[in-house]
């Protein structure tokens, strides 16, 4: 039996989650995503190479903005899901309190240390490698401390008295010296070969310099070394390199009849500037539509982007747009926003999310060929 | 009980808060610094002084710190 071929208001069916005034339909994807009984879908590299595509909306050092058309949201999911929790970051581990004084709580300090983001060359946080932690089994496992998995920071501050404040001043910052602690003024120590790798602008340093982690008065002293490690975000939020990653789907809006003169204003009000433009009408359209017959010159209401559309749905609660608009999202299109936390820049931690997909998807084929064997 | 075997307390009040330093001259404990919880100013102190700053005469003392290096996850 030769597969069925879909109509194409089928395909087109399949492709859109239906938006209602109160519900969400046709979400769900087949038991086998993107299979239907009877069609053959057998899956083949061009037929995903011809559909598949990728644009870009924005993309600034820090936060870029691109869309991924025609992949399933399994595959979009993962990749949201790496860059969040797998993708590797250096952030500080371990704080060893030499002295504080000050009201700030050693474990309070060491745990707002840990959340400050930190930047270096981008080379030589690749080439760092993991630090293994001893087990509570066996304390001797474990790596030893190394100019590769380990990059040394340290935070020596002792607040003064300012000797020339004037008298009546009240800005603690301006009467004594170091009364606010910056995350700028940890000092980096660089060991062995971090020298080469991180030198200059590719030092070790915070992606914020003026992150306040704590204050001080005068006689109040702060005095630590902090170790820093390679780590995941699956571990702890602190490795994770990105503020936000995630998707949307593209909103799809059709106009199933005309909307016209007032209306059709009013109609553009209802979603975000620019999503709904106003046309006037013209004799072809009144020759296509009989709505449209006795309207030329007026305005009339067409989708131009619906890209910034929010989907508020503040249209299906007016009556005079009943039955007129059909609101929908592609269920392909992914409009991805990765924000960078300043280690990596933001195009970049995609492509790691890839490589690290790629990664273990080569472990789990290893995986089944053992199983074979 | 196990730094000092118990003494039984004399008579002639030889508690810490009392003023005649007659019995605890004679055992003479190393120097503990402390700070004052007023001026804080540091105030060092042998066994059986009297529990007050030298410079402003508050009587509530706070122990230094350690001295010792502690390490903490940053978690």
């Amino acid at each position: 039996m030769a597969p069925l071929v879909p109509s194409h208001e089928e395909l087109e069916r399949r492709r859109i989650v239906d938006i209602n005034a109160e519900t969400v339909a046709n979400i769900p994807s087949t038991d086998f995503p993107g299979h239907w009984p009877g069609e053959s879908h057998e899956w083949s590299l061009e037929r995903f190479r011809d559909g598949f595509r990728i644009e870009f909306h924005q993309n600034k050092q820090f936060e870029s903005s691109f869309s991924l058309i025609g992949l399933d949201a399994a595959i979009a999911n993962a990749f949201r899901r790496i860059v969040v929790a797998e993708v590797p970051t250096l952030a500080i581990e371990t704080v060893y309190v030499h002295n504080n004084t000050s009201v700030i709580q050693d474990e309070v300090l060491a745990q707002r240390l840990g959340l400050i983001p930190l930047k270096g060359s981008v080379e030589g946080l690749n080439w760092m490698r993991w630090f293994k932690k001893p087990t509570d089994d066996d304390p001797n496992s474990g790596s030893n401390l190394s100019d590769f998995n380990t990059v040394v920071l340290r935070l020596d501050v002792e607040c003064t008295k300012n000797p020339n404040a004037s008298r009546d001043e009240e800005d603690p910052r301006k009467l004594y010296k170091n009364a606010h602690v910056y995350a700028k003024d940890m000092v980096f120590h660089p060991v062995g070969r971090q020298e080469q790798y991180f030198t200059g602008e590719g030092a070790i340093q915070p992606v914020n310099p003026d992150i306040l982690v704590a204050k001080l008065r005068p006689g109040q002293k702060l005095e630590m070394e902090m170790h820093c490690l390679k780590g995941i975000g699956a571990d702890h939020a602190k490795f994770s390199p990105v503020a936000t990653a995630s998707y949307r789907l593209m909103p799809d809006i059709k106009i199933l009849r005309p909307i016209i003169g007032e209306d059709a204003k009013k109609f553009a009000k209802c979603f975000p500037k620019g999503v709904i433009g106003l046309e006037p009408i013209t004799a072809e359209d009144a020759r296509q539509d009989s709505e449209y017959q006795g309207h030329s010159g007026e305005l009339k209401a067409v989708v131009r982007d619906p890209f910034n559309d929010t989907v508020s749905r503040e249209c299906l609660r007016h009556e005079e747009f009943q039955g007129k608009v059909k609101l929908g999202r592609l269920r392909d299109h992914f409009i991805f926003n990765i924000e960078s936390t300043g280690q990596f820049d933001s195009d970049v931690l995609f492509l790691e999310s890839v490589k690290v997909l790629k990664l273990k998807c080569a472990r789990w084929k290893r995986g089944l060929t053992d199983l074979m064997r | 009980m196990s730094r000092e075997a118990y003494q039984v307390p004399s008579l002639g009040g030889g508690n810490a808060f009392s003023n005649d330093n007659l019995g605890a001259s004679s055992l003479d404990g190393p120097l503990v610094a402390y700070l004052c919880g007023e001026c804080n100013a540091r105030v060092s102190l042998k066994r059986g002084d009297q529990i007050r700053c030298k410079e402003c005469g508050h009587r509530v003392l706070y122990k230094e710190r350690t001295k010792r290096m502690v390490q903490f996850e940053a978690r």
